[in-house]
């Protein structure tokens, strides 16, 4: 079976992460499956980068569990990953870069002098990326051309010197392999048979396509950290469409600058990580308030704080659902995995503007900066919605704020003609007057609450099963841990454990129906969290009365491997 | 076309500012540059922060957005960047401008966005029963100093001047006729125009009778084009100067930001699957 972990570990800067990428996008080119999962140091030169690609011919569903192969450009990459490598994993490191590694006995150990043919045969030092990349071209039999393509696209606009350097990198790496490492390993790549219409995109880059997709007209953000590269992959393309981006002074400025387009008739839209969106709750209140549709994503990163910047947790889900004041309805989104970065995030501006209300979308470092191949077809059949606008015979006589059916009322815009109204935070009737009557406030909070209900129908469909449909073992995860909790449910099935998992898309509201009937026949129930407390367990407990119930939590900024899920359904089959 | 009478730029709803407020000359000269200036009211939007001066745009028969405290300039952005064609009338008091939203002014100013931005400043908080503000003087006694205000008060006029505000002037509820005449010059103002409004606070911090001792027109000789003289002007502490201070000519932050889109939309529209192909 063809299914290998490569992880490429080296000092950050130094091309680590574009190495990766370059032998992500080539194996995806030769119609392989990939799955990525990267860290970084916080600093911008300096400090420890690497870069982890799985690659298989069938579906992937996590970044694996051990390394198959690491490539370690220096000592401090083979001390921090060394320990994850599989007994007889291939170690493939520089030998100019650190003398031969203790652990070379547990392993199969290549060392090659990357530096030296580098330096000496290029004349480039950095070109000791690619010479890697030619190294393990030849050794997995990864087809070279797919490298070749790749070094042209990315090399020939800076000029024939540097393509053809790098060209000659490739082909060194290649052939040093060739002649001088004797392959004792069983690793390699059998070609793939069906071909693919996949592309290769990061989960930020998939979200903010998904954007663009679903009519997003101004974006507002502030830099932050993993979210940033929303907002720089938007000033690029949001332009080309008519649309508008804006860095603002501050995230208080992004979230006030989105409810200002939106409120005068545009899809506004903003993107930030934990910090921004505490400064943002005060302004979610007023879009609830008044009505506005709005989305705010979170690329959640461990806190509290500045925490871990570059290190992924699912810490935020109590600041998405309950932070603010008042009783404040809001919509809140989990994405699961790239694909659904697309999706889900058109979901999130359809139920924005259907509904007139701030939609929180929880991302995290994980899964905004990881690579995966997804079907063309994913992107197809893309369904827009557009918020309610009130008929002429509305606008004589008109209430911004119609008590209706679905909570939902007409909305109109600077330029309609006799839809005058004052947006306010203060508490208002359907006319949009304000309103201090106890009465009033008890009338229109329901209003706002409504809108809610309606969306749980919706909730309860969006949510998934994995594995058996009413499991004895059950195990409920959210958000990008999806992938992972799937693979051990695939795994345990393999081993006939009774085992499913259901994993919702909307969090609030929450999918109570779907949850009661997934766990009907369960003795136990596994809610794995990558945060210290458990959040969502809390959040499932307010919703379903079910005991007992195994937390797995890990908050150490790293995602869960399925290995760890797997584990915890032995354990908890063992003692239940 | 028919005229646009002045009655019909008010609402119904009774303003719930103290008798004798400044507020209610400041509201009365805004329909006054609206009726002037023959404004559709369709097409514009009031948008205003916390504190009394937050509740003008119901009393005003346009479009109208009542935001939190201190961030009318962020909304009014969002506003313009999402339709152009509006014209955006910002207000707030002085707490709301120079406190709690004091860190928009700068950047609002030196994006140039086009609109108008009244603060009605009346050197204290109201709303919360009179409480030093920014434009508080220093020994001013209050709720929350009771011993005497020790923090030096900003100046309006510089702070505009200094972040690259393009029109800047002062004006007084007590002067109509002046304080009319400025906003329409105000919107008619391509690009960020900033009016500090003197609009004195009956209730807590009555300042009628001081402010005419220290009232003076800008001078009449006074190049409102020459930044180091408006700034004299702005810095001098006998005379509480009012007119008009500084006036620039630059493109407008939605003139740039929409040349951006043209530029870039005149390449063509970029096919969905084109864009995808990138990934592969």
């Amino acid at each position: 079976m063809n299914d290998i972990v490569f992880r490429i570990g080296g000092e950050g800067g130094e091309g680590v992460i574009s190495t990766g990428e370059l032998l992500t996008r080539a194996l995806a080119r030769a119609d392989y499956e990939i799955y990525t999962f990267r860290t970084y140091p916080a600093e911008i030169k300096g400090g420890h980068a690497n870069f982890q690609v799985r690659v298989s011919d069938r579906l992937l569903l996590s970044q694996g569990d051990k390394l198959d192969v690491l490539l370690a450009f220096n000592q401090e990459a083979y001390d921090r990953h060394f320990k994850f490598l599989k007994v007889n994993g291939v170690l493939l490191y520089d030998s100019d870069s650190f003398s031969t590694p203790p652990g070379i006995n547990s392993c199969i150990g290549y060392g090659v002098p990357l530096t030296k043919i580098a330096v000496e045969q290029i004349g480039l030092k950095f070109s000791k990326n690619i010479i890697a990349l030619g190294v393990l071209s030849e050794l997995f039999n990864i087809p070279l051309e797919k490298f070749e393509g790749l070094i042209s696209e990315k090399f020939k606009k800076k000029g024939e010197e540097v393509y053809t350097k790098n060209i000659q990198a490739l082909e060194a790496g290649f052939d040093y392999a060739a002649q001088h490492v004797k392959k004792v390993d069983s690793y390699r790549l059998e070609p793939v048979t069906h071909k693919r219409d996949v592309v290769v995109m990061t989960g930020n880059e998939a979200m903010a396509l998904g954007a663009v997709a679903a009519g997003l007209k101004v974006y507002a953000g502030y830099p932050i950290t993993p979210a940033t590269d929303i907002m720089e992959w938007l000033a690029r393309e949001l332009p080309k469409v008519g649309g508008v981006v804006v860095q603002t002074e501050d995230e208080i400025a992004a979230i006030g600058t989105v409810l200002g387009a939106s409120f005068a008739g545009k899809k506004a839209m903003t993107a930030t990580a934990g910090p921004g969106l505490s400064l943002m709750t005060e302004f979610l209140g007023l879009a609830t308030m008044t009505e506005i549709p709005c989305v705010v994503i979170d690329c959640q990163r461990g806190g509290p704080s500045t925490g871990l910047p570059t290190k992924t947790e699912q810490g935020d889900l109590n600041l998405a659902l309950y932070g603010g004041h008042g009783d404040s309805p809001r919509v809140v989104i989990a994405l699961t995995s790239v694909a659904d970065c697309f999706q889900g995030i058109i979901r999130a501006i359809n139920i924005a503007e259907e509904y007139q209300m701030p939609v929180i979308v929880l991302s995290d470092q994980y899964l905004a900066h990881r690579m995966a191949s997804v079907e063309r077809s994913n992107f197809e059949s893309v369904e827009i919605k557009e918020r309610l606008r009130p008929t002429p015979a509305q606008l004589a006589g008109y209430k911004r704020y119609a008590l209706t059916e679905t909570g939902v009322s007409p909305m109109a815009i600077p330029g309609d003609v006799g839809g005058f109204y004052t947006a306010t935070g203060l508490e208002h009737d359907e006319a949009a007057e304000l309103s201090f009557e106890s009465q009033n406030h008890e009338i229109m909070t329901e209003k706002r609450h409504r809108k809610l209900r309606m969306l749980e129908k919706t909730s309860n469909e969006a949510a998934k099963v994995y594995g058996l449909e009413q499991p004895e073992i059950a195990i409920i995860g959210w958000g990008s841990s999806e992938g992972v909790i799937r693979e051990a449910v695939e795994r345990a099935q393999e081993e006939k454990m009774p085992v499913g998992a259901l994993h919702p898309k909307l969090l609030k509201p929450f999918p109570t129906q779907r949850v009661q009937t997934f766990l009907k026949k369960a003795k136990v129930l596994i809610i794995p969290e990558i945060n210290f407390t458990g959040q969502f367990a809390s959040l499932l407990r307010a919703h379903v009365s079910f005991e007992p119930i195994a937390q797995l939590n890990k908050c150490g900024g790293l995602p869960f491997a399925p290995e760890e899920i797997l584990a915890k359904i032995k354990e908890v089959r063992k003692h239940g | 076309m028919a005229e646009i009478p002045l009655e019909t730029y008010k609402t119904d709803v009774h303003p719930v500012w103290c008798p004798g407020c400044g507020d209610f000359g400041v509201l009365s000269a805004l329909y006054k540059a609206m009726h002037a200036l023959q404004l559709d009211p369709t097409k514009m939007v009031f948008v205003s922060g916390i504190g009394c001066s937050g509740r003008l745009p119901a009393y005003v028969k346009a479009y109208g957005f009542h935001v939190v405290h201190g961030r009318t300039l962020p909304v009014s952005m969002g506003v313009k960047l999402a339709n152009p064609e509006l014209t955006v009338i910002a207000v707030g008091g002085d707490g709301d401008g120079f406190a709690i939203g004091g860190g928009h002014i700068p950047h609002a100013a030196r994006r140039n966005l086009d609109i108008t931005y009244i603060i009605m400043d009346n050197e204290t908080y109201g709303l919360t029963k009179g409480q030093v503000s920014p434009t508080s003087q220093i020994g001013h006694t209050s709720g929350s100093t009771p011993y005497g205000n020790v923090e030096a008060p900003i100046n309006p006029i510089a702070f505009a001047i200094t972040y690259g505000a393009t029109f800047v002037a002062r004006a007084y509820s007590g002067k109509p006729k002046e304080l009319v005449d400025l906003i329409v010059k105000a919107v008619q103002h391509e690009g960020f125009a900033f009016i500090d409004a003197i609009s004195p606070c009956i209730t807590f911090y009555d300042t009628y009778k001081m402010i005419p001792k220290k009232l003076a027109s800008v001078p009449e000789t006074h190049n409102v084009k020459d930044k180091a003289e408006a700034f004299k002007l702005a810095l001098d502490t006998e005379h509480l100067y009012m007119g008009l201070f500084y006036l620039e000519s630059r493109p407008t932050f939605e003139e740039s930001v929409m040349a951006t889109v043209h530029r870039a939309e005149s390449k063509g529209m970029p096919k969905f699957d084109d864009i995808l192909t990138a990934y592969r």
